[in-house]
């Protein structure tokens, strides 16, 4: 993870060089030189790519538990799953900033305005989206193939990768499906993480999102259109590289 | 984690205040003990002190002094002192008089201190439909707004700003409402945008509406006090540290050497100095030969009932 995400600032140098080279004529004093952009990009990474590590870490073997026993409740389960899909995110970042306020229950944790109290939150809206997902890939997996890995003497873990490796590219697809949720998300991230750059405008919780928020509040469109660029660069950038990891490295 | 984070801080900042001994003087540390190097102060303010770019050029130089690091949330002021009440913030700088000594009577805020002023000023298009240019009233320029129901676009959201605006509504005997009168929700800039978008008006403080100016075609059209208008448009600035008392989180000592900061003569002049479109945008108030003891205490308090 941190190799990862050591090397996405030179990403977000080259992000910065292009879009600046392609921005130039139109708009004149955009702070690209300046470490603002970059370092509101490596927030926005940093936080969207850890809440939807650990949220995949956290709802794959929930989705094979769900997806392979038969449990009472699991209709409950179930449902809980595609109701969480449409939590509105201003309420998870609500419900976030009441447990991590220093008046909270995680008071004692000190998260309020920090960069892992955003993780939080967007843990919390991206594992509904990617459980759910990587379920209907799991239940999807044809009753061969896990018949077939059973016959030949697997054990249940064997079974659940010989059945994650079949299911790899609906995972990937859940795995998008929730980095999507949670990089392009404004509400709950503005409230948990208070939008805050330090006078020498390096970004300490500000996210791409939250700076297109702030350059819109105060009339600066140009700018905000730009970093708004930038946010779907990076999306179809991250979405090209996991689709290729879902296709196991081969181009179809 | 930021637990471990804040006792190592604190444990480097000990260090370096020691290593610092000059400098460790001015930061008041008793029997050596903890220094500030290293640590972070939460600031919750408005988005008038924020959006005009004002706390950066005031930060910097606080941030250097003391090795420490500003966490600026821009919020409303209401929220910025709920913000604080719920123990999420070290030091507040907020202007709405009336809601700073709410929050100074229920015993969350200490210390509270005048800081700089500007002014509020009544905005619109030029065309100026219901023709208030001019008028040295706000209220007379409110009701004459409400009177010929012309577009009016309020903040909404509980701020300094907003509640300035429904004082004046209430002074001149109005109550906002209808078609022509928007709550929006949002921060000074925005509305200031939607104002110009939708050729309404709004009361905007000069300091955001100046860093604004070249992008919006609003005009001023009832002045504040800077350019002679009205006492009721002035706009003061003040600074709290959250009551240590009660919030046992807040940074106390941090929370003083900002006040301590922005009050002296280094940080008052950064407010004089700080201009956009070459005007200057506040005006600084915590020094003067004449000291307002009211500065101090909430409003309206009496020191009655201790001394007779």
């Amino acid at each position: 993870m941190v190799a990862v995400l050591a090397g996405l600032v030179p990403l977000a140098d080259v992000l910065s060089v292009f879009v600046h080279a392609a921005a130039g004529p139109l708009f004149v004093e955009f702070p690209f030189e300046s470490q603002y952009v970059t370092s509101i990009i490596y927030v926005s990474l940093y936080v969207s790519l850890s809440a939807v590590a650990l949220s995949t870490l956290f709802s794959v073997p929930v989705a094979l538990v769900v997806g392979f026993t038969d449990f009472p409740g699991e209709r409950l389960v179930k449902a809980a799953i595609n109701t969480g899909m449409g939590f509105p995110s201003v309420v998870v970042g609500l419900v976030v900033l009441f447990a991590v306020s220093n008046q909270g229950p995680l008071g004692e944790l000190e998260l309020v305005f920090t960069k892992e109290a955003m993780i939080l939150s967007q843990f919390v809206l991206a594992t509904p989206p990617i459980t759910g997902i990587a379920l209907a890939a799991v239940t999807g997996v044809q009753a061969d193939v896990r018949d077939a890995a059973f016959a030949l003497g697997g054990t249940r873990v064997d079974v659940a990768l010989a059945v994650v490796k079949e299911a790899r590219y609906g995972i990937a697809t859940a795995v998008l499906a929730g980095f999507g949720r949670a990089i392009s998300e404004v509400g709950s991230v503005l409230i948990v993480g208070g939008n805050i750059a330090g006078s020498d405008g390096v970004s300490k919780t500000r996210t791409l999102t939250t700076a297109v928020q702030l350059e819109a509040r105060q009339g600066r469109y140009e700018t905000a259109l730009v970093l708004g660029a930038v946010l779907l660069v990076l999306v179809l950038a991250v979405n090209a590289v996991v689709v290729r990891f879902g296709d196991g490295g081969q181009m179809r | 984690m930021p637990i471990q984070r804040r006792k190592f801080l604190a444990t480097v900042g000990t260090a370096a205040t020691v290593g610092l001994a000059g400098c460790s003087s001015v930061l008041g540390s008793d029997e050596g003990g903890a220094g500030v190097v290293g640590e972070t102060l939460t600031l919750t303010t408005t988005t008038s002190t924020y959006d005009t770019g004002l706390l950066d050029a005031l930060n910097a130089p606080f941030e250097d002094m003391y090795g420490v690091t500003v966490d600026s949330v821009a919020q409303g002021t209401g929220a910025a002192l709920e913000t604080a009440r719920n123990g999420n913030s070290d030091v507040i700088m907020v202007h709405a008089r009336s809601l700073e000594d709410e929050f100074m009577r229920q015993g969350h805020g200490v210390n509270r201190r005048d800081l700089m002023f500007n002014d509020f000023v009544i905005v619109g298009p030029s065309e100026d439909p219901a023709g208030i240019e001019g008028m040295s009233s706000a209220t007379e320029a409110f009701a004459t707004i409400a009177e010929s129901e012309a577009q009016f676009v309020s903040r909404g959201d509980n701020s300094g700003t907003h509640t300035k605006e429904l004082s004046i509504w209430s002074a001149a005997g109005v109550e906002p409402g209808g078609d022509w009168y928007q709550e929006t929700g949002q921060g000074m800039g925005a509305v200031l945008n939607i104002a110009n978008e939708q050729g309404g008006y709004t009361l905007a403080d000069r300091g955001t509406y100046l860093s604004q100016q070249s992008e919006i075609d609003l005009t001023i059209l009832v002045q504040g006090p800077i350019e002679g208008g009205p006492e009721l448009l002035a706009n003061p600035y003040g600074v709290l540290a959250a009551n240590p008392a009660r919030h046992e989180d807040a940074n106390y000592d941090l929370a003083m050497a900002y006040i301590g900061y922005i009050t002296s003569p280094q940080g008052q002049q950064v407010i004089a100095d700080y201009t956009a479109n070459g005007e200057q945008l506040f005006f600084p108030r915590a020094l003067s030969e004449d000291p307002n003891f009211q500065q101090y205490v909430p409003d309206g308090w009496s020191a009655d009932e201790s001394n007779e």
